[in-house]
């Protein structure tokens, strides 16, 4: 079981951010528990708001005894609510969430690929990957360069750095995927990290797979509780059984290794899976 | 003033009058991070089926005003699994629960009910004839008076444990007190009552509906009103049933319009989804309402608006 923890935490900052918004909460108790690819989940619309679900974000840094940080997009009700937050609120948030990436026990090249926003984690798990003494490339993508996150913060101490644009307004036009190969073989990847749209990550895993590089996914899936009570975010992933199974993106992830997440059947229930219907059946 | 909590649901004796809901706490483990569950009335478990069942395609939830629709299609691992890692765990834990039992077919709900009668830890059994996300409304047995009776008559035939039996009831019926009747000559001990309401939500970028299993259940406290005008009828036909209600409760004032209805406790549902502490904090709100309000018990106000 997680470290989670359910507190009312004080906006220390609000800041557009390109696209984006970056908020940083005070929360001195969870920080210190918090590992790259952890999420918070946050309240929305305030006391008896007609939102009853959480958002959920990645967290994008944790300054243990003091705050946490989170990037967003304010696209839907929930997300337009806290952009007009003030500092000085205070929101009911529960953080950390989810399983973070999981870190190599040797120091091996790693790169690390994100879309958009999904860029928010990136930056902690640079970090904790240099301190184990890996040798980090950084690949970001985005449609356009407004929606790009991180970038200067990302390449400073990166050992290959690449940015690629759908309309070619930033950095070479193009996917993520067309920038990877180069960064695999510049750093010798043996792991590639990747956060960002479904579609993105399944593009990712497959080229990771193609140099025999290991790949940790953190997926996106629409969730009601993330905390494990409600079965919605669920998606299928075969288990160390050879088993496929419909498993919460919340608990048993957000991250997953990307050879084990069948891409093809997400939004499907595979005929295979564990407890699968059975024809004539239910 | 301090309030007396404690209630009944038939042989039942609770502590709290907050339980959770059933396919909104899982088996309690997840929820036990933000509290302690031995101090909650009761944990209602998902509905356990016979078999591993793998649910529904996501899409499952769509984010509704004051409410949500699922469509999960009761994912479980199977009642043996169930038994073995889940109620192991629950009693552990000194958790009282109340198993939810769910089936395709009569005779499923009578095997469920045979295999559960002599495993220890049971408080109740809540017989789940209402999930709507099911492939065909012939297997909301609770939306037909003589189906309804035939799974309550199939489960208590195996049932030979001294705990209540509770059917949930659909509020997507054109008289949910004709159904209550019907399973309470069944010989049923109690209802719980509502399950969710049949809903949907259109993606009009992709212009179909937006949940892989199309239609969904609705909760949440969109749906209060309704809940309480069918425990408000139910409890006003059959004075004597016992109701476990439920249907968007979010606070202690909530809580205490479902006693004042009739109900003899509440399940928290939708609500936790947002607020896993919502069942202990309704208790508190419970009590605080019950205590400005005068009134020393909980069991002093079950049926109250009825004189």
């Amino acid at each position: 079981m997680s470290n989670a923890q359910q507190i009312d935490s004080e906006i220390l900052s609000i800041e557009p951010v390109g696209a984006y918004f970056h908020v940083v909460l005070h929360a001195p108790t969870v920080a210190e528990h918090v590992e790259p690819g952890h999420f918070a989940a946050v309240s929305v619309g305030g006391i008896g708001s007609a939102m009853l679900l959480r958002r959920a974000f990645s967290i994008h840094r944790a300054t243990p005894g003091e705050s946490i940080e989170l990037i967003f997009a304010a696209h839907g009700q929930g997300t337009q609510w806290l952009a007009t937050a003030n500092v000085g609120d205070v929101i009911d948030i529960i953080a950390p969430l989810g399983k973070p990436f999981a870190l190599p026990n040797q120091p091996v090249g790693a790169v690390l690929v994100a879309g958009g926003y999904g860029a928010a984690p990136m930056g902690m798990l640079a970090q904790a990957l240099r301190d184990r003494g890996c040798d980090v490339a950084v690949v970001l993508g985005a449609a356009s360069q407004d929606r790009l996150f991180g970038v200067l913060d990302l390449s400073r101490d990166a050992d290959h750095f690449a940015v690629t644009t759908d309309d070619g307004s930033s950095g070479m036009r193009g996917r993520v995927t067309d920038a990877l190969p180069d960064a695999m073989r510049n750093i010798n990847a043996k792991v590639v990290y990747a956060c960002g749209p479904m579609g993105m990550l399944q593009a990712v895993s497959r080229v990771a797979q193609k140099f025999g590089a290991f790949s940790q996914c953190a997926v996106e899936e629409s969730m009601a509780c993330g905390i494990g009570i409600c079965m919605t975010c669920v998606l299928p992933v075969i288990g160390d059984d050879g088993t496929t199974r419909m498993v919460r993106s919340c608990v048993d992830g957000p991250v997953f290794r990307g050879d084990r997440v069948r891409w093809d059947d997400v939004h499907t229930i595979p005929h295979d899976a564990h407890g699968a219907p059975i024809v004539g059946g239910h | 003033m301090s309030v007396d909590l404690s209630t009944s649901l038939g042989s039942l004796q609770l502590s709290s009058p907050t339980l959770t809901a059933s396919g909104c706490a899982a088996s309690g483990r997840e929820l036990s991070q933000f509290g302690d569950l031995s101090t909650i009335g009761a944990v209602v478990t998902k509905s356990v089926m016979q078999n591993a069942r793998s649910g529904r395609a996501t899409p499952r939830m769509a984010e509704t005003p004051s409410g949500m629709l699922n469509s999960i299609g009761l994912q479980g691992q199977g009642v043996e699994t169930f038994i073995e890692k889940d109620l192991a765990w629950l009693n552990a834990n000194g958790v009282t629960t109340v198993v939810s039992i769910a089936g395709s077919t009569t005779a499923e709900f009578a095997a469920l009910a045979a295999r559960l009668c002599d495993v220890p830890g049971i408080a109740a059994l809540e017989v789940n004839i209402s999930c709507p996300n099911v492939e065909s409304r012939g297997q909301v047995f609770a939306c037909d008076p003589y189906a309804a009776a035939d799974v309550i008559r199939a489960v208590l035939g195996e049932w030979s444990s001294s705990a209540p039996v509770l059917a949930k009831l659909s509020p997507d019926v054109t008289d949910i007190v004709s159904i209550a009747h019907s399973v309470h000559e069944a010989g049923v001990d109690g209802v719980s009552m509502i399950n969710t309401l049949l809903g949907m939500v259109i993606d009009v970028d992709r212009m179909k509906p937006l949940l892989g299993g199309r239609t969904g259940g609705l909760s949440g406290p969109a749906i209060r009103p309704v809940a309480v005008r069918a425990v408000y009828q139910v409890h006003a036909a059959l004075p004597e049933l016992p109701i476990l209600g439920m249907g968007g409760i979010r606070t202690g004032h909530d809580a205490l319009e479902f006693l004042a209805a009739g109900a003899s406790a509440v399940s928290i549902g939708t609500v936790v989804f947002g607020d896993p502490r919502a069942p202990w904090r309704v208790a508190e709100e419970l009590s605080n309402e019950l205590s400005s309000r005068g009134y020393a018990s909980v069991r002093d106000v079950i049926g109250l608006a009825h004189r």
